[in-house]
């Protein structure tokens, strides 16, 4: 179903992508592997899921002060997904993509959304994310 | 709402103050826009986490701050180095590898950091006191500073932890501000049989299952007995803060900002109310392990997830003479420490039984940030919530979680031993 969200650009930015979503936070360190992209914390519900260019969509970050780094650091590599899309801003991972722009001039686009909004979202929806934090879900070409 | 900063702030801001403050000042701005906060305010002191991690954006951050002239503006602690400085040749960590954790080293030294190099700081040195302003990153020593001491940080980000030492100022928000600390959810500890709650298993246990139900609230825990030693903190607060977000809790009766259950929730009622059972710590802890068959071969065991403590070393010192057996031989025995406690460690009684055992000592630093461990699919076991938590992730290794003793039995039988449990 095609529909449009709006939300709060946190880091401002556009993307495209087909969506990723968990309904578990996840954290970036021992979640995610910074060169393949893959979530690597084994007790979550995409583990194994290959993120590098989806938009990732999931209720927040938690654990390690290091997922900045570990998102900063995919960003660099270009293993990170096109886009973020939380409902609770985590501090970490915001931090994560600002030091990236301004160290790398490279932009992860982060949105936040209502709770509501993010459970419109299905695995696979295509994404666009715009930088006014506005998503269309499922466009119509 | 627009974002007041002070003259300094601008000052800061326009470069006054040097290119590296101006970089970080703008990152604190930004972050601060982020979180909709209207004003800055001080910190006076400082954990940086960024340095643990050997990533090339990490170094690229460190020697460009560094490079730019950067100096920390507040006593600031450094958290473990990817590299163990006095042992990494031994370990067969590779040179290229050194080089680079060394210089990530040399880049904080010359910021003015304190090279304590260890995840536990707040058992060593500059430990932060009651009501202080601090900005620490790791995320075990944020739940320690803020929930056992009553100091007060948010649960800071690798990066912006130097850019707040180097401003001394951070987003006024979050767990600085006493309003934001009151307890969320009540955990409500129900007929836990004592000699379970003696297990030195038991503090992990609880802070993986309560950090796992909490997430990111401030979790409320009534109902445990008797005091609860600073390594006991340690351990329940790493496991609640990788299982969940927990960057503060409190025990009623103990720590202190929760002397009475409604002084934990400042009069205001909890959002949620858990009653946690036996049989909800013994499928928590059993979530920890990643194999549950009889017949578990162990590769090595570590321990030191924090860093490990002097009376930890003593603990361990008091189950390897009570074993009075040697290490096996197809078993490593790795703990975890930091030059401050193995400096005490040389001086004690114990070093030699720690030694003779076959324990390997590796300072500075941590198995999943420096190459010591190369265990791919092997079995570890581990008496750390966290460690369990993070292992098979980061060490793509199977897992096995127990307390000390079990822990020392097994690596001296080669193969998983358990004391009999309810």
């Amino acid at each position: 179903m095609s529909q449009v969200i709006k939300g709060k650009p946190i880091v401002s930015g556009e993307a495209k992508g087909q969506a990723v979503v968990s309904n578990q936070p996840i954290s970036f360190w021992g979640g995610v592997d910074p060169i393949t992209g893959e979530v690597i914390d084994r007790r979550h519900e995409c583990s194994g899921t290959v993120i590098t260019g989806k938009v990732f969509v999931f209720p927040t970050g938690k654990g390690s002060s290091t997922g900045s780094a570990v998102l900063m650091e995919s960003i660099r590599n270009g293993s990170a997904p096109a886009a973020i899309i939380n409902c609770k801003t985590d501090p970490i991972l915001a931090l994560g993509a600002i030091v990236a722009e301004e160290l790398y001039h490279k932009t992860l686009p982060m949105v936040i959304v209502s709770q509501e909004d993010i459970e419109n979202i299905q695995d696979g929806d295509n994404l666009i994310v715009q930088p006014d934090g506005t998503i269309l879900v499922n466009p119509l070409e | 709402m627009p974002l007041n900063l002070s003259p300094k702030d601008r000052e800061m801001l326009d470069g006054k103050y040097g290119e590296a403050a101006k970089l970080a000042m703008s990152i604190v701005v930004r972050m601060a826009e982020v979180l909709e906060v209207d004003e800055l305010m001080d910190i006076s002191q400082a954990h940086i986490d960024g340095c643990g991690l050997m990533s090339d954006a990490s170094l690229d951050f460190a020697e460009t701050m560094a490079r730019l002239g950067g100096k920390v503006a507040v006593p600031t602690t450094l958290n473990m180095i990817p590299l163990d400085l006095q042992n990494w040749e031994k370990q067969g960590v590779p040179q290229s590898f050194a080089n680079k954790a060394l210089r990530m080293a040399k880049a904080y030294i010359d910021m003015g950091c304190i090279p304590t190099w260890t995840c536990a700081p707040y058992q060593g040195t500059l430990t932060p006191f009651f009501g202080q302003q601090i900005a620490w990153g790791e995320s075990n020593a944020i739940a320690y500073a803020n929930s056992v001491l009553g100091a007060r940080t948010n649960r800071y980000a690798d990066f912006f932890d130097l850019c707040a030492a180097i401003t001394a100022r951070v987003p006024k928000e979050g767990l600085h501000l006493k309003e934001n600390r009151k307890g969320q959810i009540l955990f409500r500890l129900m007929d836990i049989p004592e000699d379970f709650e003696w297990d030195d298993s038991f503090f992990a246990t609880l802070g993986h299952l309560i950090g796992r139900i909490a997430q990111n609230r401030i979790p409320v825990i009534e109902g445990l007995r008797g005091n609860i030693t600073s390594d006991q903190h340690k351990a329940f607060g790493a496991a609640a803060a990788s299982a969940g977000a927990v960057g503060l809790y409190h025990i009623v009766g103990i720590t202190p900002e929760a002397p009475t259950l409604d002084a934990a929730f400042q009069g205001a009622q909890p959002e949620e109310i858990v009653e946690i059972t036996l049989g909800d710590l013994l499928e928590a802890r059993k979530d920890l392990s990643t194999i549950h068959t009889n017949d578990i071969k162990i590769n090595a065991v570590i321990l030191g997830c924090p860093h490990f403590s002097f009376t930890e070393f003593q603990r361990l010192a008091e189950s390897i003479e009570k074993n009075h057996k040697k290490l096996h031989p197809d078993v490593r025995f790795i703990v975890l420490t930091n030059q401050m406690t193995f400096s005490l460690l040389k001086r004690s009684n114990i070093f030699q039984t720690i030694n003779d055992f076959g324990v390997e000592i590796v300072l500075d630093t941590c198995v999943f940030h420096s190459p010591i461990v190369s265990a791919k699919g092997q079995v570890i076991m581990t008496s750390s919530g966290k460690c369990a938590y993070y292992a098979p992730g980061e060490l793509d290794v199977k897992v096995v979680f127990g307390n000390l003793e079990e822990c020392v039995r097994s690596a001296v039988e080669g193969e998983l031993y358990r004391e009999v449990k309810p």
